[in-house]
Parts: C-alpha cells; structure tokens; sequence
C-alpha cells in the first residue's frame, strides 16, 4: 500500500464529474482530501492524499487524466517565479521549513525545494516581488 | 597615484582594469596593496533594493486642444500635477487610489508608484487620466488616453535619496508581529531583518566621499546617470569604526537618470504587507583607483562592517536612540544569527545576487570604453548631522 499526495486541477467542464467516488469505487483508492477550492471561473482545485497499491494509482491517475483532468503527484499549490525572484531573501526567515534557500552563499541566490515546501503560504505575503503564489489564491 | 584623466584615456583605449568590490578583496590580498594600485584603474560598487525616497518626472507633450493638467493619475496612482502643464512627478510610494491600506490591517499593498515605474520601463502601456480647472489658453478640462514610456518627450528618474551608507537591522521585542519598511517582524525576536549589500554597496568602499560627489557618474538601474546632490538626511556626523566606516545610516546620494536608458530587472516595484510600496532599485558606483588609500578602502570586508540592531516594536516609533548592539553583515549573511543569547532567523530585504549582477554589468561597461567617469564638481558635505521635527503641539 502507498500513499500519494496528488494535486487535482478540473477544467471548467470536468468540474461535474464524481471522479473521487469513481476512484473509491472502481480502483479500490481511499481518498483523503487535504485541500478544495472551486475559483469564480468555476475551476476547481483538490489536493488529496491517495491510498491504494502502486498499479490502482496509476490506473486511477490515468482514468481521472482521461476526463481531461490535470494530475499532478509533484507538483505543490505553491509556485515560485523564477524570473521575479530578486534573491532578497525576505522569504528566508519566514519559511519554516527552509524550502526556500540560499542555493549559493557567494551570490546569494535563492531556490526552492518543492519536497519540503508544507503550502503554509507563508511566503506569499512577505515576498515584497510577488515571486511566491498560490493556485488556491485567487 | 593616478588621475581621472589617465583613468579615462585607459577606459577610452579599452585597457582599464575593472574588479568589482567583491573580487578587489581577494586581489588585493594576492597582490598586495602597492601593485594593485598600480594595476586596477577602477572599484565597482553596487546596491539592490528598496529605496522609497524614488519618482520619476515625466513629460506628456500637449493634447489638441491644450491642457493645463492640475490633477492627474496614472493607472489609478495620483502623480503631482503642480509643476508646468503637462509635466508630472509620480513618487514610489504613492499608493493607488482606493487602496484601502491598512484598513484592513494588515494591507496588502498591491500596487503603487512604483510598480508604476517598474511597467514603464518594462515598456507596458499605462493609463493617464488628467482633470483640470480649464484657462482661456489651456481650455482641455478631461483627458484619459493610454501612453508606454517611448510616448513621452522625457522621463527622468529623480530620486532625493538612494544608497543609504549602512542601515538598520531591525528586531521586534514586543509581543505582537509589527510590519515594518524591513518586512515583517515576528515577536519576541522571532526575526531579525537587514537592507545593505555590506562590503558591495557604494559608500561603504568610499565611507568618506573621496570620490563619490556631486557630479560623479553613476549607473542607474542600467542608465548612465549622476550624483545630483547629497542625499536628503545625508548625516555623516555619526560614529564610525576604527576604519571609519559609519556603524549607523550616515551618507546618502540624490540620483538621477534617464528612464528610457534603464533596464526593467533593476527596477521592481515593492509590496510591503501592512506597510506600503515602495520601488526598488539597482544601482553601481564606479570608485576611481586614484591613490593606494582609495584602494585600500575598497577592499572592506563584511566582516568589518558592523550596522546597529534596533527594536521596531517600539524604540523605533518613540525616536530614543536607544541601539540593541551591533552585528557585522558578515554575520547577518547567516541564516541565522545568534543576538541577546538567542539564535534569530535572518531575513534581508537587499538582494546581494542583484548588486553583484549590476556591479559586474558596470564593470564590462567600462573594459568596452562605453562609461567614462567624472570628476565630482563638489565634494558631498563630510560634516553634517540629522535632525528631527520639533513638534510645537503635543503629539495625538
Ligand atoms: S509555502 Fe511555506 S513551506 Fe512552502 S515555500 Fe512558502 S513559506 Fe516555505
Ligand atoms: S522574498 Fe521573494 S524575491 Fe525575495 S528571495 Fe524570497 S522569493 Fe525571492
């Protein structure tokens, strides 16, 4: 048995579809939703945690992808922008789990570790830059 | 010893030898101090960050029928109208209009001046919108029209001061956060946050104005720009260490330059949640290797340059004077810091990679011959202190 944590992101018109209980009910998953948000544009965004054998996830990964619903099993909510990304390291002290860091001590450069990132979203408020954003913020 | 003037026919024949502040350090401890001084022609300095006391004065051409503009907003942000008809002035901290700031405490702080600034030199377009009393020769009363930064006659950066000499390092010790111009500030010391690019940034490898005056050449974000004048609150009446490096804020420098030469990834808008906003600037000072002392000053170290620690969640506010102690930048460069028998998470608000990248961009300016320097005209004042307001009515 593994469990995945898996981003779900529905297209507008994938939104009606009961993909979960078709997870349950054809590919013997148990589904434990972490996080869901259905934006005014009526996108919608879950973020689950999966359980089942490596074949079921795979099988039901791809039936829920076949509906046109982007999978992701890397993939966190929180995106760091790269390119507006200054390296002022405002982030660093309020990143609690040092997913933002200091990748060189010489410039100073700045990377993000999706591994460790928890989606606390703490550093979206304190990147004066705007590089830190949320899929499930507007 | 050398000259400006020999320093500048090397620069014109393509020969001068140009280290950046961060790599003359390492040189100079090679070479030592008497060849080097031989050898390099020019220091590039450099500094990334906010710096608030930043506008732009811009100037529109004139409408058919003319206008005499006496209010005006550009993508909602109020910029000031009271100087000549179609000529304006939008500050880096002017907020947009119906920002509801810190009604909602803490604010968000979207979008102002500069992000303003940081569009048009993006070259995006931008929205004027202009009212006016109307005259007989300038009858236009209403004006909305789209404009990116190619439309207008002039756009010049005029910013009072930039490139503060050292700055703060601020700590909260009271018990709730406080969103300060240096981020947020957690309780009880949760943070400790700092703005200088240290043993990089301009003034501290020229800590008593040599060669930085009125007048010098500076880059701006990209621009060849110049020291108009000394930066307001310019105090270099203040301690300084045994190498005479201020310990606290000291010099600062007025800049100016034309924004149609600038480069968009040294001009970035800030959002300061519960604060404000603010523009933050990349900027490079080239220091003329005139003589071994000039040299040496240079070579800096941000273990020897020290800033004072102050507590925002109060000393600050009430203006006391009262200083924590002191931490070198070599240390503050950390993550975290140990202060007052406590190890604090380090955050900056000065990007070290973005002075770096714009030290080295001056830097092959100068080894292809395409930026001269000049000699200041007057010297920047050496002893001057600050002052405060005197409040002729008790405080509400
Ligand atoms: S969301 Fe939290 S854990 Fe993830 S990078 Fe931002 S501050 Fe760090
Ligand atoms: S606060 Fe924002 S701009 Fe600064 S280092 Fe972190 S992600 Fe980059």
């Amino acid at each position: 048995m593994t469990t995945k944590r898996l981003l779900f992101i529905f297209q507008k018109n994938a939104t009606e579809k009961p993909v979960m209980s078709y997870l349950v009910r054809d590919y013997n998953l148990e589904v434990n939703i972490y996080r869901a948000m259905i934006t005014p544009a009526e996108e919608g965004y879950l973020v689950v945690d999966v359980t089942g054998s490596d074949e079921d996830i795979r099988r039901g990964m791809d039936y829920a992808k076949g509906l046109g619903v982007t999978v992701n099993d890397r993939e966190k909510g929180l995106s760091w922008n790269e390119e507006l990304c200054t390296g002022c390291g405002n982030c660093l002290s309020h990143c609690p789990t040092g997913a933002l860091k200091i990748a060189d001590p010489a410039t100073r450069r700045i990377t993000f570790e999706e591994q460790l990132c928890v989606e606390c979203l703490n550093c979206i408020p304190n990147c004066p830059y705007g590089a830190c954003s949320s899929i499930f913020r507007e | 010893m050398k000259t400006y003037e020999e320093i500048n026919s090397r620069i014109e024949s393509g020969k001068a030898v140009v280290l950046t502040a961060d790599e003359i350090i390492a040189y100079v401890d090679k070479h030592g101090l008497d060849e080097a001084a031989e050898e390099v022609d020019v220091v590039t300095t450099a500094t990334f960050g906010p710096m608030c006391s930043s506008g732009a004065f811009l100037n529109f051409g004139h409408s058919k029928p003319k206008m005499r503009i006496t209010e005006a907003w550009i993508d909602d942000v109020l910029a000031y109208s009271g100087i000549a008809a179609v000529d304006l002035y939008l500050g880096a901290t002017q907020l947009r209009h119906n920002d509801p700031a810190n009604m909602y405490y803490p604010g968000e702080f979207r979008f102002g001046g500069g992000h303003v600034i940081e569009k048009l030199i993006a070259g995006k377009e931008c929205q004027l919108f202009a009212l006016s009393y109307g005259t007989d020769d300038y009858p236009l009363r209403e004006l909305r029209t789209t404009f990116s930064i190619q439309d207008l006659n002039q756009a010049i950066m005029v910013n009072p001061r930039n490139c503060y000499q050292n700055y703060n390092v601020a700590v909260n010790c009271s018990d709730k956060p406080v969103y300060t111009y240096l981020g947020l500030l957690e309780p009880n010391m949760g943070n400790i946050t700092y703005c200088s690019a240290g043993q990089l940034s301009p003034l501290l490898n020229d800590p008593f104005y040599e060669t930085i005056g009125v007048g010098s050449a500076v880059w701006l974000a990209g621009a060849r720009g110049i020291v108009y004048a000394e930066g307001t609150q310019h105090a270099p009446t203040c301690e300084r260490n045994d190498l005479g490096i201020p310990t606290e804020g000291a010099g600062t420098l007025a800049l100016s330059a034309d924004m149609k030469q600038m480069s968009s990834a040294f001009v970035r808008g800030v959002s300061l949640k519960g604060y404000g906003v603010s523009l933050a600037l990349g900027i490079a000072v080239p220091i003329p290797v005139l003589n071994k002392e000039i040299l040496r000053r240079t070579t800096v170290r941000d273990k020897d340059i020290t800033a004072p620690v102050i507590n925002y969640g109060g000393d600050y506010q009430a203006r006391n004077g009262k200083v924590l102690g002191h931490i070198s930048y070599a240390d503050l460069k950390n993550n975290s810091v140990r202060f007052m028998g406590k190890d604090i998470r380090v955050s900056s608000m000065s990007s070290y990679g973005k002075a770096l990248e714009a030290a080295e961009l001056l830097k092959d300016e100068i080894r292809r011959g395409d930026f001269h320097l000049s000699r200041p005209s007057a010297p920047l004042p050496k002893e001057q202190a600050m002052r405060g307001i005197t409040m002729k009515e008790p405080a509400r």
